[in-house]
C-alpha cells in the first residue's frame, strides 16, 4: 500500500516471569477481594450481636451460653492447622510436587476434622435457632463461618485431587498458594466468632 | 527491561491482525454467545439489559401517574399499586441504576481506557452478567404472576416479616438482592485488579483516567457495603421462612436493626450510582472544554472522601425513629460535610470550563442537565440533613422529588450524556443531533414538570407511598401536571431509542476518535478489535493522546498466539511479569444456571441449599479444572519469578 | 442561554401553581401553616436554608452561564498541552475560596440546625398533657393515660388538645411501623413496635387540623388519618370530662334495637363500647364515635349515610381493611346507626 515505515520505540517485556507468588500475582488480588467482602459480612454480624444485645436486658435470654467444649477443641484444632498451612504454603511456592501432594492431603484432613467438630458445636449450642433473637444471631454467626469453612475445604480437596491427577502446570502451585491463604482468613475470621460466640455471653 | 530500537513495517499488520482476532476471538454462533469472555461483550450486555429493565421501570412509573393524576382515582387499586411502585423503586435501583452506571460502563471501558486488551477474571465477568440477568427475569416474573413484592424498595419489617406479608412476594425480593449483589460484587473485584495490576505501563496511579478513579472507588464501596444488604435480606428471608427472630420485637429481634443494616448499604449505594457519574462529567467536560480537567488531585481526592464519609451519614435515613439528640447532631453534621468535596468537585469543573475553548456538543449538553437538575437536588439534601426540617419532609413528596433530583442529575442525565460520547466508540456511528436534541428537552422539560412541584406537594402535606389521595386536599391540579412531565420525559426516551436504532444503521461514521479526546479508548478503532489494540500502548501523561511523544513506545513481546497479558505494578505500572487470560468457555453459564437454582430454590424451601449446593459445587469445579491443551500450552511458555 | 430561560420558566410555573394552591376550603395539613412554636421553629429553620439554597443556584448558574458564554467556539480546537501557571495558581485559589465560603455557609445551616434541634427538645413542662398513641393498620388508638383507672380515656383516630399547653405524645405500634405527622403542629415521628419513644407540642391556635400516617404500612396506608382538635382548655376539659363516661343508655326503641344488633352482631368481636358487653380491642373504641368529626381514620366524614355505607361494606371504600363487611336488612342498619350516632 506504499505506506511509510514507522520509527517506532519499543517496550521489549518477553523475558518477564509467568509464575509468581503473593501480591504480585492477580489471583491473590481477588483472593484479597473475597477476604474484604466476607470480613466485612462476619464484622456486620458481630455488630448485629452486640446491638440485639443492648435490646435484652438478660443475655442470653431465657438460654444457656454454647457449651465450650467443643468449641475450644475447635480452636485449639484450627490453631494446630495453621503449621501444616504454612508449611504447604512455602512448598508450593518452592515447586515441590512431591511434597504439595502431601501437604494438601493433610489439610484436606485437618479440614474434615474441623467439619467434624463444627458439627458437634452446633449441637452443643444449647438453643434452636427459632427460640429468640438471640438464637438466631448465633446460629447465624457460626452457620456463616460453616459455609467459608465448607467451602474452603471443598477448593482445598479439589486441588489435592487435582495435585495427584494432574493436568498441572506452574499456575496450580499459586492456587495452592492462594488456597493457604484463605485457610488463614478462615482460622483468622474464627477467632473473634469464637470469642462473641462463646465468651461474650459469659462475660456481659 | 531492554528498550530495543527497531523498525516495523506496516505491512505485516495484516498477518497480526488476523492473528490477534483468531487468539481473541469467540467461537461461532450460539454457543459462542453463552462461552464469550469478552469483556466488549459482556459490557454491551450489561447496557441492553439495564436499559430495558431502564425502561420497564419508566413504565411502571407511567402507570402510577396516571393513577395519581386524579385524587380518588380507580385505575389501579392499592394492591397493584402497591406492587408497582416497589417494583419501579427496585427496577431502577437494582436492576438498572447500578448495573448501569457501575457494571456496564465499567466492564466496557474500564481496560479500554488502561490499555488493557480484556477485563481481569474474564469467566467471572461473563458469571456476574448472567447472574444478574436472571435474578432480574425471576422478580419480574413474580411480579406478572402477581407475586410481585409490594413493601416499597426498601422492604421494612415487620410489615415485610412473615406476620404481615404472608406469601413470596417479599422472598423474591430478598432474593433478587442476593442476584445482583453477588453480581457487582464480582465486577467490583474485577474492576479493582484491572485497575491496580493491568494498566499500560507509564499509567501512573497518578496518570489514571479520572473515570477509571471514579469506578475503582465505587468497586471499593460496593465491597464494603453490599454485604450489608446482603445480610439484611437474607436475615430478612430467615425470619419469613425458617422462622428466626432477627427483626421480630416479641422475641427480642428489632425493626431498627434492618434499617441500620440496610441504610448502611443504602447510603453507599446513591454514592455508587453517582460517583460513576461525576467521573463521566470530568471526562466530557475536558474532551469539550480541550483542557485536562482542573484540580485533577483534588477531584480524586474528593471523590475518595465522597466515598468515605458515605459511610459515616446512614442515619440521616432514620431521623424520624426518635433517636438521641447527640445522634442527631452528628448525623446532620455528615451530612452536611460530605457537601464539601462534592462542592469541590463543581468548582473544579467551572474552573475547566472558564479556561478552556468550550466546544458544545450534544454530550455537554446533557452536562449542563446535570448541573442544573443535580444541583438543585444537592441544595434539597441539605434540607432534609437538617433534622427537624427532615421531620417535616421526610416520607413526602418532597423526598421523591430530592432523590429523583440526585438521582437523575447526578447519574441519568451523565448517562446520556456518556451515550452520546461513547455510542461512537461502541458502534463506529455518530447519534443524530436533531433527534439528540429533540430527546434532551423533552426529557430535561418533562423531568423538571414531574419532578419540581412534587416539592411544593410535601411541603403541603401529601405524603409518599399513597395510592390515591382526597379531593379535599387539593393536591389533584398539581398531580396532573406532574403526570403530563412524565408523558413528556417518556416521548424524550423514544427519541433516543429510535435516534439509537437510526444511527446504528445509517448514522455519520465516527473513526477513532472523532471527539479529539485524550484518554486510550480513543486509540484504537470504533468498535474496537476485539483484541482491543493492536499495539499494546505506554502513556507518558493524563491524556496519553494528547500527551504522548510522537515515538511513545509500544510493548512487544507478549504473545499473540495465546491470550497473553502483562501485569504490571500497582503504583506505577511498570511491567511485573505476564500471565494467560482465560480462552471462552461454558462453565461460567453453567455455573450460573445452578446458582440460580439454588437461589430460587430456597425461596420454596429451606432444603434447597443443601441440595442446591450439589450442582453449584460440580459446575465451579468444571470451572477451575484445567484441560489438558491449556495446560500444555501454559508449560511451554513457563517462567517461575527468582529462578 | 437557553437553559436560563427554561430555568426562569420552570420556577415561574411553580410559583403560579403554588400561589393558586393556596386557599380554598382544604382541611390543614401543611408546615406553611404553623400553629404552635415547633412547626413555627421548623418553618424558620425552612425558609433560612432556603434562602441559601436559591443564592447557591443563582451564583453557580452565573459562572456557569458565564462560562459558556464567554469560552464558547464553534470549532473543535487542539487541546491546550500547557497551562499557564499562573492562570491555574489564579484558579486555585479562587477554588480554595469557594470552598472556604461553602464551609462558612454549612456551618451557619449547622449551627441553625442545632439550636432549633435543641429547641425541639426543650419543650419540658410538669403538667404536660400526655397521650398516647398507637398505630394500627389503618387507624390511630389514642389514650389519655390516668393515675386514677377510672379516669383513663380510649378513644380513636380524632385527638383533642387544648390551647397553650404543653402536649408529650408517647409513640408505639401494635403491628407494623407506622408515623404520626400533622405538620400545622409538629414533625413526624416513627411509630416502631417495640420502641416508644416521646414527642413534645403545643397547639397556640384554636382549629382542626389534618395529619396522616407517613410510613408506608400496607394496602390502606392512604387512608390513614387523624384529626388534631384544638380548643379551649375549658373545651378540652368538657371533651374530657364527656369521653370518661360510659356509653349514654339507649333513650328510645330504636336505639335500643340499634344496640341489639350491635351485640348480637359480629360487632362485638373487635369493638368495644364502654357501658356494654362490647370489650374487644381489635378495632377502634366506639364509646363516643357519635362525638367524632369523620369515621374510618379520617376517610368519611361522621354523618348516618357515610357510616351506613361504611358497616356495610368497608371493603368498597378500604379494600384489604380488616373489617368484613356486614350485610344487614335496611331497619337493622338505620337503628344500628342510629344508635351509633347516638354515642356522643
Amino acid at each position: 500500500m506504499g505506506e511509510p515505515l514507522i520509527r517506532r520505540r519499543e517496550l521489549y517485556v518477553g523475558d518477564l516471569p509467568t509464575i509468581v507468588f503473593g501480591h504480585r500475582s492477580l489471583i491473590w488480588w481477588g483472593t484479597l477481594g473475597m477476604m474484604a467482602i466476607e470480613g466485612t459480612m462476619f464484622a456486620i454480624v458481630i455488630a448485629s450481636y452486640f446491638y440485639l444485645r443492648t435490646r435484652i436486658s438478660n443475655w442470653p435470654p431465657g438460654l444457656m451460653p454454647p457449651a465450650l467444649k467443643y468449641g475450644v477443641l475447635n480452636s485449639i484444632w484450627f490453631l494446630l492447622s495453621v503449621v501444616p498451612n504454612q508449611w504447604t504454603k512455602t512448598i508450593a511456592e518452592k515447586g515441590d510436587l512431591q511434597k504439595v501432594r502431601i501437604g494438601l492431603v493433610v489439610m484436606t484432613m485437618f479440614g474434615v476434622g474441623n467439619l467434624v467438630l463444627r458439627g458437634f458445636e452446633f449441637t452443643a449450642l444449647n438453643c434452636q435457632w427459632d427460640a429468640n433473637a438471640y438464637a438466631s444471631i448465633v446460629w447465624l454467626l457460626l452457620g456463616l463461618h460453616t459455609v467459608h469453612l465448607l467451602t474452603d475445604w471443598f477448593d482445598t480437596a479439589v486441588l489435592a485431587v487435582l495435585f495427584f491427577t494432574g493436568p498441572l502446570d506452574g499456575k496450580r502451585y499459586m492456587d495452592a498458594s492462594e488456597n493457604s491463604d484463605y485457610w488463614y482468613f478462615v482460622v483468622l475470621t474464627w477467632l473473634p466468632i469464637f470469642f462473641v460466640i462463646y465468651i461474650a455471653p459469659r462475660l456481659l | 527491561m531492554s528498550t530495543v530500537e527497531n523498525i516495523s513495517a506496516t505491512t505485516p499488520h495484516l498477518d497480526r491482525h488476523e492473528r490477534l482476532s483468531l487468539t481473541w476471538g469467540d467461537p461461532p454462533g450460539i454457543l459462542g454467545w453463552f462461552m464469550t469472555v469478552n469483556h466488549k461483550r459482556v459490557g454491551k450486555r450489561f447496557m441492553i439489559t439495564a436499559f430495558i429493565f431502564f425502561l420497564l421501570g419508566g413504565l411502571l412509573a407511567v402507570l402510577m401517574r396516571l393513577q395519581l393524576s386524579r385524587p380518588e382515582n380507580h385505575f389501579l387499586g392499592p394492591d397493584k399499586y402497591n406492587q408497582i411502585f416497589t417494583m419501579h423503586g427496585s427496577t431502577m435501583m437494582f436492576l438498572f441504576a447500578v448495573p448501569m452506571m457501575f457494571e456496564a460502563l465499567s466492564v466496557y471501558f474500564v481496560p479500554l481506557m488502561v490499555g488493557a486488551r480484556n477485563i481481569a477474571f474474564p469467566r467471572l465477568n461473563a458469571f456476574s452478567y448472567y447472574v444478574y440477568v436472571f435474578g432480574g427475569i425471576m422478580l419480574w416474573v413474580a411480579f406478572v404472576y402477581n407475586a410481585g413484592p409490594d413493601v416499597g424498595w426498601f422492604a421494612y419489617p415487620p410489615l415485610s416479616g412473615p406476620a404481615f406479608t404472608p406469601g413470596k412476594r417479599a422472598d423474591f425480593w430478598a432474593q433478587m438482592i442476593t442476584f445482583t449483589e453477588l453480581s457487582g460484587l464480582a465486577v467490583a473485584v474485577e474492576v479493582v485488579v484491572t485497575v491496580m495490576k493491568t494498566r499500560a505501563p507509564g499509567m501512573s496511579l497518578n496518570r489514571l483516567p479520572i473515570f477509571c478513579w471514579a469506578e475503582v472507588i465505587t468497586s471499593l464501596m460496593v465491597i464494603f457495603a453490599m454485604p450489608a444488604v446482603m445480610l439484611s435480606s437474607t436475615m430478612l428471608i430467615m425470619d419469613r421462612l425458617i422462622a428466626t427472630h432477627f427483626f421480630n420485637p416479641s422475641e427480642g429481634g428489632d425493626a431498627l436493626l434492618y434499617q441500620h443494616m440496610f441504610w448502611f448499604f443504602g447510603h453507599p449505594e446513591v454514592y455508587i450510582i453517582f460517583i460513576p457519574g461525576t467521573g463521566i462529567v470530568s471526562t466530557i467536560i475536558a474532551a469539550f472544554s480541550r483542557r485536562k480537567v482542573f484540580g485533577y488531585t483534588a477531584l480524586v481526592l474528593s471523590t475518595v472522601a465522597t466515598g468515605f464519609i458515605g459511610f459515616g451519614v446512614w442515619v440521616h435515613h432514620m431521623f424520624a425513629t426518635g433517636l438521641p439528640q447527640l445522634s442527631e447532631n452528628f448525623f446532620t453534621a455528615a451530612s452536611l460535610m460530605i457537601v464539601v468535596p462534592t462542592g469541590v468537585q463543581f468548582f473544579c469543573w467551572i474552573a475547566t470550563l472558564w479556561s478552556g475553548r468550550l466546544h458544545f456538543e450534544l454530550p455537554m449538553q446533557w452536562i449542563g442537565g446535570f448541573f442544573f437538575v443535580f444541583l438543585i437536588g444537592g441544595l434539597t439534601g441539605l434540607m432534609l440533613a437538617a433534622v427537624p426540617l427532615d421531620w417535616q419532609v421526610h416520607d413526602t413528596y418532597f423526598v421523591v422529588a430530592h432523590f429523583h433530583y440526585v438521582l437523575l442529575g447526578g447519574a441519568v442525565f451523565p448517562l446520556f450524556g456518556a451515550f452520546y460520547y461513547w455510542f461512537p466508540k461502541i458502534t463506529g456511528r455518530m447519534l443524530g443531533e436533531a433527534l439528540g436534541k429533540l430527546h434532551f428537552w423533552l426529557f430535561f422539560i418533562g423531568f423538571n414538570l414531574t419532578f419540581f412541584p412534587m416539592h411544593i406537594l410535601g411541603l403541603r402535606g401529601m405524603p409518599r407511598r399513597i395510592y390515591t389521595y382526597p379531593v379535599e386536599m387539593h393536591w389533584g391540579s398539581v398531580n396532573a401536571l406532574e403526570s403530563i412531565g412524565a408523558i413528556l420525559m417518556g416521548l424524550g426516551v423514544l427519541a433516543f431509542i429510535w435516534n439509537v436504532f437510526q444511527s446504528n444503521r445509517f448514522g455519520r461514521i465516527a473513526g477513532a476518535d472523532p471527539w479529539g479526546a485524550g484518554t486510550l479508548e480513543w486509540a484504537t478503532t470504533s468498535p474496537p478489535p476485539n483484541y482491543n489494540f493492536l499495539d499494546l500502548p505506554t502513556v507518558g501523561g493524563r491524556e496519553p493522546l494528547w500527551e504522548n511523544a510522537p515515538d511513545q513506545p509500544i510493548v512487544t513481546g507478549v504473545r499473540e498466539d495465546m491470550r497473553e497479558v502483562l501485569v504490571t505494578r500497582p503504583m506505577d505500572a511498570e511491567p511485573e511479569h505476564l500471565t494467560l487470560y482465560p480462552s471462552p468457555t461454558i462453565w461460567p453459564f453453567l455455573t450460573s444456571l445452578a446458582v440460580t437454582g439454588l437461589f430460587i430454590g430456597s425461596i420454596f424451601t429451606p432444603w434447597a441449599v443443601v441440595w442446591g449446593a450439589i450442582p453449584v459445587a460440580i459446575t465451579l469445579t468444571g470451572w477451575f479444572w484445567p484441560t489438558k491443551k491449556e495446560t500444555e500450552e501454559k508449560k511451554e511458555i513457563e517462567v517461575w519469578e527468582n529462578r | 442561554m437557553n437553559l436560563f430561560r427554561h430555568n426562569s420558566r420552570v420556577f415561574g410555573i411553580a410559583a403560579i401553581l403554588w400561589l393558586a394552591s393556596c386557599g380554598g376550603q382544604q382541611p390543614q395539613q401543611t408546615m406553611f401553616r404553623p400553629v404552635g412554636p415547633m412547626s413555627a421553629r421548623i418553618e424558620g429553620l425552612w425558609w433560612f436554608i432556603f434562602a441559601i439554597a436559591v443564592a447557591v443556584f443563582v451564583i453557580v448558574w452565573i459562572f456557569l452561564a458565564g462560562a459558556a458564554a464567554r469560552r464558547r467556539v464553534h470549532e473543535q480546537l487542539p487541546p491546550e498541552l500547557n497551562p499557564d501557571p499562573a492562570r491555574e495558581q489564579r484558579y486555585l485559589r479562587r477554588v480554595m475560596v469557594a470552598t472556604g465560603i461553602t464551609l462558612v455557609v454549612l456551618f451557619a445551616i449547622l449551627g441553625h440546625t442545632v439550636v432549633t434541634s435543641k429547641y425541639m427538645n426543650s419543650l419540658q413542662s410538669k403538667n404536660p398533657v400526655t397521650i398516647q398513641v398507637y398505630g394500627h393498620q389503618w387507624w390511630w388508638e389514642v389514650q389519655y393515660p390516668n393515675d386514677d383507672a377510672s379516669l383513663w380515656v380510649t378513644t380513636a383516630n380524632e385527638i383533642h388538645v387544648p390551647v397553650g399547653v404543653p402536649i408529650v405524645l408517647q409513640t408505639g405500634s401494635r403491628d407494623v411501623i407506622h408515623s404520626f405527622w400533622a405538620p400545622n403542629i409538629q414533625g413526624k415521628r416513627d411509630l416502631i413496635p417495640g420502641h416508644s419513644s416521646a414527642i413534645w407540642f403545643q397547639v397556640d391556635k384554636e382549629g382542626t387540623y389534618r395529619g396522616q400516617c407517613a410510613e408506608f404500612c400496607g394496602h390502606q396506608h392512604a387512608h390513614m388519618a387523624f384529626y388534631i382538635i384544638a380548643e379551649s382548655p375549658e373545651k378540652f376539659q368538657a371533651w374530657l370530662d364527656q369521653q370518661r363516661k360510659p356509653a349514654p343508655d339507649p333513650a328510645n326503641a330504636t336505639l335500643a334495637h340499634g344496640k341489639d344488633v350491635f351485640e348480637k352482631g359480629t360487632c362485638m368481636m373487635c369493638h368495644t363500647i364502654r357501658g356494654t358487653n362490647a370489650g374487644s380491642h381489635v378495632g377502634p373504641d366506639l364509646t363516643h364515635i357519635g362525638s367524632r368529626t369523620s369515621i374510618a381514620a379520617a376517610t368519611l366524614p361522621n354523618n348516618p349515610g357515610a357510616l351506613a355505607g361504611w358497616i356495610s361494606d368497608p371493603q368498597a371504600i378500604k379494600p384489604g381493611v380488616r373489617m368484613p363487611p356486614n350485610p344487614l336488612t335496611g331497619p337493622d342498619l338505620q337503628a344500628l346507626v342510629a344508635y351509633l350516632q347516638s354515642l356522643k
